[in-house]
C-alpha cells in the first residue's frame, strides 16, 4: 500500500507573525519557514505505519512555490520515499489544494492519505475534510491513534469531551491531530541520503485542478494587546463583574 | 563566491539546533549547579542522540557517520556550541579522527565501538611540563623485547574519566634536528584496566562545568606492539595528518554560543525599561550591540571561509589560527558586553551568560592559546623575510 502524506509550508511556529506595513497580509520576507507542525505528525505517522510492515511507500506532496521544495526535502529526510512538488505562486485555499490532491490520488492510488488537522497559518482546518467529499472516501479527522487492520481503519479521534473511535474503509482519508506521535528528527544520514530520492515538479494544471483563489482578503491586522487584569475579593464581586462589566453572566 | 547554504546544509543546521534546544537545553541547569552529568542523563540523551543520527556524526559515512564535509561538519559543531560542553560533547560525541588512522584490527576495537556510541575515546598529550611546548613532554615509551613500557605523567586530560581509552602521545626517543635534538613521539592505545595504567580525578575548573578533566599516570605499563597507533617514533605526523580541523571545530562551537548571548541581549535591551524607554533606545546599548553581531560576523566568516579552504585542500595553518583566535576572543568580548547590558541580572544562573562567559575562558587556552596562533600567523609573515 502506498501513503499520500500532504505538507505545507507555513511559518515557523517559533516565529513571532508580523503583519505587513499596508495591512495586506503576514509579512513573509526573510522569515523563518518550516513543516506546518501538524503535517509533520502526519508524515511520522506514515513511517511507522511503513516501519510496522503496513505500507510499502510514502509519496508527500506539497502545493506552493518552488521554497516548498525546501518542505518536501525535510519530509525525505525523515523518511518519506518520493515527493511531489506541485508549483502554484496563487495563495491557494483548501478546496483548490483538495482539489489538486484528488488530481494526485487518482495518478498515485494510495490506499491512505494522512494529512495535518490544520495548518498554523490559516488555521482552516478544511483540506482533509473537503478531500474525502471529493473522493468519497472515508473519513477518521483529529486522529490521536491509527490501527490499520486488513482493509480497516480504526482510527480514535480527540473530540469535544472525550475519545471517539471510528471504523473505516479504506482507502480512507486520516487527520493528525496533536497527540498521535511524536515526530521524529531527520537525521543527518538520512538528510545527506534525502537528495538522491525523486522529487518531482508539476503544476495544478497537470491535475486538471483550478487553484485560483474564490476569497478576497480585505484587511489583516493584530490582535489588539492584552489589558492587566484585576484582582477581586470574593465570589460576588466576580460574578458581579463578569455580570456587568464583562457582560457574559 | 558563494555563501548560501544548500538545502542539506539548512536542514543538518534546522535539526542540529532542534535537538540542542529540545534536548540539550532543558539538563543545562542540572549540569550547572551540580557540576555532574549524570550516567544515566548521559545514556538518555545518547540514546536520543544516535536515533537522531547526530552522534559521531564527524565520521565518515563509509564508517558510520554523517559523512559531512568540513564547512557542513562547522555548521553542526556550532549549532552544538550554544549548549552546555559537557552535554553537547559527551551526549553527542564526536570520536576523534585520529581513530580513522588505526590498523583493521584497532578500528574494530576502537573507531566502530566509538561510533556506536559503546565506547569513549580521550587523547592525551598535556603534561604538567608540556603544554604549549608538546615536544618537551617526559612521559616516555621504552621498547622492551616486542613490548613498549610506558612511564610518566599527562594531565587536564579532557572526559578521561569517562574513556574507556586513551589515545597518549609518549616520548619514544631523540633526533637530531637542524635546531639541535629533539624527541621523537609515538602514539599508543591504552585501554582503561591496563596494568600501570592509572586515570586519577583532575581539577576543578572555572570553565565547562561537568566536562572533567583527569590525571594519567603510568607506572611500568607494558603494552604489545599492536598498540601501537600509526608508525613507532611518527606520532606527531600521525596527529597531524588525522586529528582534523580541530581549532576551527573550537571556533564553531564558539560562534554557536556567542550567537546565543548575543540573541539574550538583544532580546533584553528591546525588552527592559529604564528611566522611562527600552535600554535598546539608548545608544550606550544599541552601539554595543551593532559592534558584537559585527564581531561575531567576522567570526564567523573567518571560521567558515578556513572551513570551505580546507574541503578545498588550500587552508594554510594561519588561516586556521585567525579563525580560531577570532572566534575565541569574539565569544570572551560578546559574552562580557552581553552582561553588561543585562547589568546584575546578567550574572544570575537564570540565564545562561554567566556561564557562557565563564565558559569563554578555556577557549582561549585550549587547543592553542591565543598567543600560540599569534605566533603561528606572525611566523606565517615574517619568515618570508627572513625574520
Amino acid at each position: 500500500m502506498k501513503i499520500l502524506v500532504p505538507v505545507k509550508r507555513v511559518v515557523d511556529a517559533n516565529v513571532k507573525v508580523r503583519v505587513k506595513a499596508d495591512g495586506s497580509a503576514v509579512e513573509l520576507a526573510n522569515v523563518k519557514m518550516a513543516m506546518n507542525p501538524f503535517d509533520e505528525i502526519a508524515v511520522e505517522e506514515a513511517i511507522r505505519l511503513k516501519e510496522a510492515g503496513k505500507a510499502e511507500e510514502i509519496i508527500v506532496v506539497s502545493i506552493g512555490p518552488q521554497q516548498a521544495q525546501e518542505t518536501l526535502r525535510t519530509a525525505l529526510a525523515m523518511g518519506a520515499d518520493r515527493a511531489i512538488l506541485v508549483k502554484t505562486d496563487e495563495q491557494t485555499e483548501p478546496l483548490g489544494v483538495a482539489k489538486v490532491l484528488k488530481g494526485v490520488v487518482e495518478a498515485e492510488q494510495p490506499g491512505l492519505v494522512i494529512l495535518g488537522k490544520q495548518a498554523i497559518d490559516d488555521d482552516s482546518n478544511q483540506t482533509g475534510q473537503m478531500l474525502a467529499a471529493l473522493l468519497g472516501w472515508a473519513q477518521g479527522t483529529f486522529a490521536s491513534k491509527v490501527v490499520l487492520d486488513g482493509d480497516k481503519a480504526k482510527v480514535t479521534r480527540e473530540v469535544d469531551g472525550g475519545l471517539q473511535t471510528v471504523e473505516l474503509k479504506m482507502p480512507a482519508i486520516v487527520t493528525a491531530d496533536l497527540r498521535l506521535n511524536q515526530p521524529r528528527y531527520a537525521s543527518l544520514p538520512n538528510i545527506m541520503k534525502a537528495k538522491k530520492k525523486q522529487l518531482d515538479e508539476k503544476t495544478p494544471a497537470d491535475y486538471g485542478a483550478d487553484v485560483k483563489p474564490r476569497l478576497k482578503i480585505i484587511k489583516t491586522e493584530e490582535p489588539g494587546g492584552r489589558k492587566a487584569g484585576v484582582k477581586v475579593k470574593s465570589v460576588a464581586e466576580l460574578v458581579d463583574k463578569l455580570k456587568n462589566e464583562a457582560g457574559v453572566l | 563566491m558563494d555563501f548560501g547554504l544548500s538545502e542539506e546544509q539548512k536542514l543538518i543546521v534546522e535539526t542540529t539546533r532542534a535537538f540542542v534546544e529540545n534536548e540539550l537545553y532543558l539538563h543545562e541547569r542540572e549540569v550547572e549547579r551540580t557540576g555532574v552529568l549524570r550516567r544515566e542523563l548521559i545514556e538518555e540523551l545518547k540514546a536520543k542522540a544516535i536515533a537522531a543520527g547526530l552522534y559521531a556524526a564527524n565520521m565518515p559515512a563509509d564508517v558510520g557517520g554523517a559523512g559531512l564535509d568540513t564547512v557542513t561538519w562547522l555548521l553542526y559543531e556550532k549549532e552544538l556550541g550554544r549548549a552546555n560542553y559537557a552535554l553537547h560533547w559527551t551526549c553527542v560525541a564526536r570520536p576523534s579522527n585520529i581513530l580513522l588512522a588505526g590498523t583493521p584490527e584497532q578500528r574494530e576495537k576502537y573507531l566502530f565501538p566509538c561510533i556506536r556510541g559503546e565506547k569513549w575515546d580521550c587523547l592525551a598529550m598535556t603534561e604538567p611540563g608540556a603544554g604549549s611546548d608538546l615536544r618537551g613532554m617526559k612521559a616516555s615509551a621504552v621498547q622492551d623485547g616486542d613490548d613498549w613500557v610506558l612511564n610518566g605523567t599527562k594531565h587536564f586530560i579532557s572526559h578521561a574519566d569517562l574513556a574507556d581509552f586513551a589515545i597518549v602521545f609518549m616520548a619514544s626517543g631523540e633526533e637530531d634536528s637542524p635546531r639541535g635534538k629533539r624527541k621523537k613521539i609515538t602514539a599508543f592505545f591504552v585501554d582503561k584496566g591496563t596494568k600501570g595504567f592509572t586515570v586519577r580525578d583532575g581539577y576543578r575548573n572555572v570553565s565547562h562545568r561537568g566536562y572533567t578533566n583527569a590525571i594519567l599516570e603510568f607506572d611500568d605499563c607494558r603494552l604489545p606492539a599492536s598498540q601501537v597507533l600509526g608508525e613507532v617514533h611518527k606520532g606527531f605526523d600521525v596527529a597531524n595528518s588525522w586529528l582534523g580541523a580541530t581549532r576551527l571545530q573550537v571556533g564553531a562551537t564558539c560562534l554557536g554560543r556567542a550567537e546565543r548571548a548575543l540573541g539574550h541581549a538583544v532580546e533584553y535591551a528591546a525588552q527592559r525599561q529604564q528611566f522611562g524607554q527600552q535600554i535598546g533606545k539608548f545608544q550606550g546599548v544599541s552601539f554595543k550591540l551593532a559592534d558584537m553581531a559585527t564581531e561575531l560576523k567576522a567570526a564567523d566568516l573567518m571560521v567558515f571561509e578556513a572551513g570551505w579552504k580546507y574541503d578545498q585542500g588550500t587552508v594554510t595553518d594561519q588561516d586556521m589560527a585567525m579563525a580560531k583566535l577570532k572566534a575565541t576572543e569574539m565569544l570572551a568580548y560578546v559574552a562580557d558586553e552581553a552582561i553588561q547590558i543585562h547589568g546584575g541580572m546578567g550574572l544570575m544562573d537564570d540565564l545562561p551568560l554567566e556561564r557562557i562567559w565563564r565558559d569563554a575562558r578555556v577557549e582561549r587556552i585550549w587547543e592553542g592559546t591565543s598567543e600560540i596562533q599569534r605566533h603561528i600567523i606572525s611566523r606565517a609573515l615574517l619568515r618570508p623575510f627572513g625574520a
